[in-house]
């Protein structure tokens, strides 16, 4: 059953990195990396369940869940500030340090 | 019990994540995206983290109407009428995400992982000397205010910092638009007069 659920972990990471690499628009970017999260999300669930019953496994998914508030927040400051700017909501718009 | 929830919700969490990139309509992707959220949020209730599960499903719920709101503050085009991938970059990212997923099945497979054998979990949790027995939420809250305290703490300060940041960052006027180059201009630039008159 862990492998199962790890399986459905990797598919929901891989998904998301499909979508962080594949899209222009920031919030899509976003949103594939929310979705990449989320399988760490199950993986550190079904660890908690079927390999390490201990609080720190629970600890995990908290930090997970943080770092989703975090990214999301900054996330939109900074697609705020950059459409503020320049009217620039891709990230090819702003891809100045390239040049 | 969590093996039908598995195939049923495991599914429909990577099914609907999918969409997320294969639609067009904005309110259709936040719409898919919280699916695959509630979807996980299912299955942690169903493994037993019922805490962690109402708090994603909540959590995510909010999230995602505020990300709706975004997309139709900053999208180029929210009702979906213009594609927002790069067709360039679509054979590669499938290839790198696939390859990805190949090499994360081969080691689930692979890999020879602990096996926790035993009573059943409820069962499995030892009594505290004097106190109610130990639930998944119980561990949880044991565990943030004991042994995982420096991390509790961490992840406060890292969420103050982060209301201060995007704060700053998404605040249209700064300190320098209402104090000059050198900061010293009194008062404050303001285009409402606000404190207490003086």
């Amino acid at each position: 059953m862990l492998r199962l659920f790890l399986l459905l972990a990797a598919a929901l990471f891989a998904t998301g990195l499909y979508g962080a690499l594949s899209q222009r628009a920031v919030v899509m970017i976003m949103m594939g990396l929310e979705l990449m999260l989320n399988g760490v999300i199950v993986a550190a669930a079904a660890f908690w369940r079927y390999a390490a019953p201990a609080g720190g496994a629970q600890v995990i998914v908290v930090v997970v869940l943080v770092a989703m508030a975090v990214e999301m927040a900054i996330g939109f400051a900074v697609v705020s500030a950059l459409y503020r700017a320049r009217r620039a909501e891709m990230t090819d718009m702003a891809a100045d340090l390239r040049r | 019990m969590t093996a039908v929830l598995l195939a049923i919700l495991g599914p429909l969490a990577v099914a609907s994540g999918l969409l997320v990139f294969l639609l067009w309509s904005m309110a259709r992707v936040t719409i898919a995206l919280l699916a695959s959220f509630l979807a996980v949020g299912g299955l942690l209730i169903g493994l037993g983290l019922a805490y962690l599960g109402v708090v994603v499903i909540l959590m995510m719920t909010m999230e995602m109407v505020i990300m709706a709101v975004f997309m139709v503050a900053y999208m180029e085009n929210p009702a979906g009428l213009v594609r927002a991938a790069s067709s360039g970059r679509r054979p590669v990212s499938l290839a790198f995400s696939t390859t990805v997923f190949g090499l994360l099945a081969a080691g689930i497979f692979v890999a020879r992982w602990p096996h926790r054998a035993g009573a059943p979990l409820q069962a499995r949790m030892p009594l505290r000397a004097g106190g109610p027995p130990r639930d998944a939420t119980f561990q949880l809250g044991d565990a943030l205010m004991g042994p995982q305290m420096l991390t509790m703490v961490t992840l406060g300060v890292a969420l103050l910092a982060t209301m201060v940041g995007a704060v700053a960052l998404a605040s249209g006027r700064g300190r320098y638009d209402r104090f000059g180059d050198d900061l010293k201009g009194r008062p404050p630039a303001d285009p409402v007069r606000g404190g207490v008159g003086r």
